[in-house]
């Protein structure tokens, strides 16, 4: 559980100012001279029906008063709300309006950009935090996408065996060196020394298309993924 | 995981098959098999991996009497197995049977 | 309903069969390419050739579509690293192919857990391709009427495409019952009470809500036409259109989201004896419930 308030003060140095409610966040920094907006999770908040459609209502408001507006996702989920009612409402729905809402943005020209710096679990970490085009993750984050005793109870695999796995692979096992390592994270930062990573991603450029694979494969964590792409006539 | 490989014949005949084959899912109690034409003397060859160690003999016994029912070869099976049964091999192998004289 | 004729029922390679134009078929990356899991070994369990999906190119009652059909049997339709980058790749095709639409079937409980680091950015490859092929104008339709059902990461994604076509034995939900039970005990979800499962993620509920587009029968005409009339109408990636989707899901949660079980929504929604949804024929239910029922997309 990551304090979103000493983040906030710690990434941006030129000032910033937010709201935090219902599992939320929303507001507006300065990095490098440049307002950029704000939107997350908090406090490990799992996601749900409502709060997928609170942050859908989030990224549609940035998109029509603030064009153009690079978005940056503090990301700290506990992964996808677990419960009767949100599955009864279409869970799946919702989060997929809001991968699509950050899709809008992204298709209006609005640079998308994630840090994790608490947990980042599963299916909500799939529509806030790898929708966007760049990935960052704090070294003290966790990602996963479940805990390894209930991956081993599921899939009868002793507890050992998947943490022993984990220590050689990415494949398995929790943490953002694997998912840099796949690829699906662009760098890990140290806490401490954040605002300045921020600052030196902002002032690259963009990736230009899903490059995860790419990455992936160069960093020996997706070697397959690529041979598969470049099979089907597809560049990684 | 086990490795095995059979190899039977020669067969005069050669499998009338012109493309791959594939016949079975991988999944539990289920195989499936990807026949190719290759070229192998007029041998039939069967590159098992099974999740179920400690049967070659029983496979062995099992793809013998396959091969031998099929007649011909130049042929190569390869099979994912997740627990089949024999008579589950033999069905699989049968239903390739048919559809290789069906000339799928 | 026969085998012969129950997608439900089906493999994988019998849905191909059934579903598309006898002959149109062309596989890519086949079961003799061998692009199977790197991974399931170390793990001790068997591979597939195709790593349990087949992708290509068909023609569909004459339209050339791109498909991905997931095999229910292997690895629960379960997306590994090969498996997702035979669907990612699929969507990337669709760029430069520029085909009528792309068919999606999933039958598939999500990430892969033996490859679930690889499973889950697979997932978000996915999509993200599933929506570059919606812009460039190629509309993508999911299938989901399998025995699996359509759970976790792949729900999210099934729920990025234009439409989805649904029988009532499909599912499609994030979470699957068993993981709430575990969580949060039977009380609040008894993963055992089937007719709640299917209330709460069944083809039927997800249709009258507007999660699902189409509902048919379980059977590959009925599949296919629903299928060719999806593709007919793909929707529109802006403001305009997700803000009416916006306005729609509101209006969800405003109606239903003080309730507790799908009758009283179907209640609510003007459904003369909501209890007898689960017996209704899908084609009496479309035709009473069609002008009163929710969509999803504003």
């Amino acid at each position: 559980m990551a304090d979103v308030e000493q983040l906030c003060r710690d990434l941006f140095p030129e000032g910033h100012s937010i709201a935090v409610r219902d599992g939320r966040v929303t507001g507006r920094a300065t990095v490098a001279g440049e307002t950029i907006a704000i939107l997350g999770t908090v406090d490990g908040a799992l996601i749900g029906a409502d709060l997928a459609f609170a942050l859908a209502g989030e990224v549609l408001d940035i998109v029509e008063r603030a064009p153009g507006i690079t978005i940056l996702l503090l990301v700290d989920t506990g992964g996808q709300r677990l419960s009767r009612r949100d599955e009864l409402l279409g869970n799946a729905g919702f989060l997929a309006h809001l991968a699509e809402c950050f899709e809008v943005a992204r298709g209006r020209g609005h640079r998308l950009v994630a840090l994790v710096h608490g947990d980042a679990v599963s299916g909500a970490f799939l529509s806030v935090g790898l929708i966007a085009d760049e990935v960052y993750a704090l070294e003290s984050a966790t990602i996963r996408v479940m805990a390894l005793p209930a991956m081993s109870r599921i899939t009868t695999i002793p507890i050992e065996r998947l943490e022993s796995l984990s220590r050689t692979s990415p494949i398995l096992g929790p943490g953002p060196a694997h998912y840099a390592r796949l690829g699906a994270v662009e760098a890990v930062w140290r806490d401490d020394e954040a605002a300045q990573a921020l600052r030196a991603a902002l002032s690259r450029p963009p990736p230009r298309g899903d490059r995860r694979i790419a990455l992936g494969s160069e960093r020996g964590g997706r070697t397959a993924a690529a041979e598969v792409l470049r099979r089907l006539g597809v560049e990684p | 995981m086990e490795h095995l490989n059979f190899e039977f014949g020669p067969f005069e005949r050669r499998v009338p098959l012109k493309a791959p084959l594939i016949v079975g899912v991988v999944g539990s109690g289920n195989l499936e098999a990807l026949l190719e034409p290759a070229d192998l003397g007029g041998r039939v060859r069967f590159d098992v991996s099974t999740s179920i160690k400690g049967f070659a003999p029983t496979w062995s016994a099992v793809l013998r009497d396959v091969a031998e029912r099929l007649g011909c070869g130049d042929l190569r099976v390869s099979i994912n197995d997740a627990g089949a049964t024999p008579a589950v091999v033999v069905l699989r192998m049968r239903q390739a049977q048919a559809a290789i004289e069906a000339g799928e | 309903m026969s085998a012969g004729t129950s997608y439900r029922e089906s493999t994988a390679r019998e849905r191909i069969a059934r579903f598309f134009d006898a002959g149109s078929l062309e596989e890519w990356l086949p079961p003799s390419a061998r692009l199977s899991s790197p991974h399931l070994p170390a793990l001790g369990l068997p591979v597939a050739f195709d790593d349990g999906v087949v992708v290509g190119a068909a023609t569909l009652l004459g339209h050339r579509v791109l498909f991905a059909v997931q095999e229910p049997a292997f690895m629960g339709g379960a997306v590994g690293e090969v498996h997702g980058a035979k669907l990612t790749g699929l969507l990337r095709r669709a760029l430069t192919d520029r085909p009528d639409g792309v068919v999606l079937m999933f039958d598939t409980g999500g990430v892969r857990l033996h490859e679930a680091n690889a499973g889950l950015i697979a997932i978000s490859e996915i999509q993200r391709a599933l929506f570059d092929a919606r812009r460039a104008g190629v509309p993508v339709v999911l299938v989901a009427a399998g025995a699996n059902g359509c759970y976790g990461g792949l729900s999210i994604v099934g729920r990025s495409a234009d439409a989805i076509v649904m029988t009532e034995e499909g599912r499609l939900s994030v979470s699957g019952p068993e993981v709430i039970e575990s969580q949060h005990g039977v009380e609040e979800f008894d993963a055992r009470d089937r007719a709640l499962v299917w209330r709460t993620m069944g083809g039927k509920h997800r249709w009258l809500i507007g999660e699902a587009d189409a509902l048919v029968d379980d059977a590959f005409g009925p599949l296919r036409e629903a299928t060719v009339r999806a593709l007919a109408t793909p929707v529109p990636i802006d403001l305009a259109t997700v803000r009416a989707a916006h306005r729609a899901l509101e209006r969800r949660l405003r109606r239903f989201g003080a309730m507790d079980d799908a009758v009283e929504i179907w209640r609510e929604l003007g459904l003369e004896d909501p209890e007898g949804v689960p017996m209704a024929e899908v084609a009496a239910l479309v035709a009473r419930a069609d002008t009163i029922r929710e969509h999803g997309r504003g």
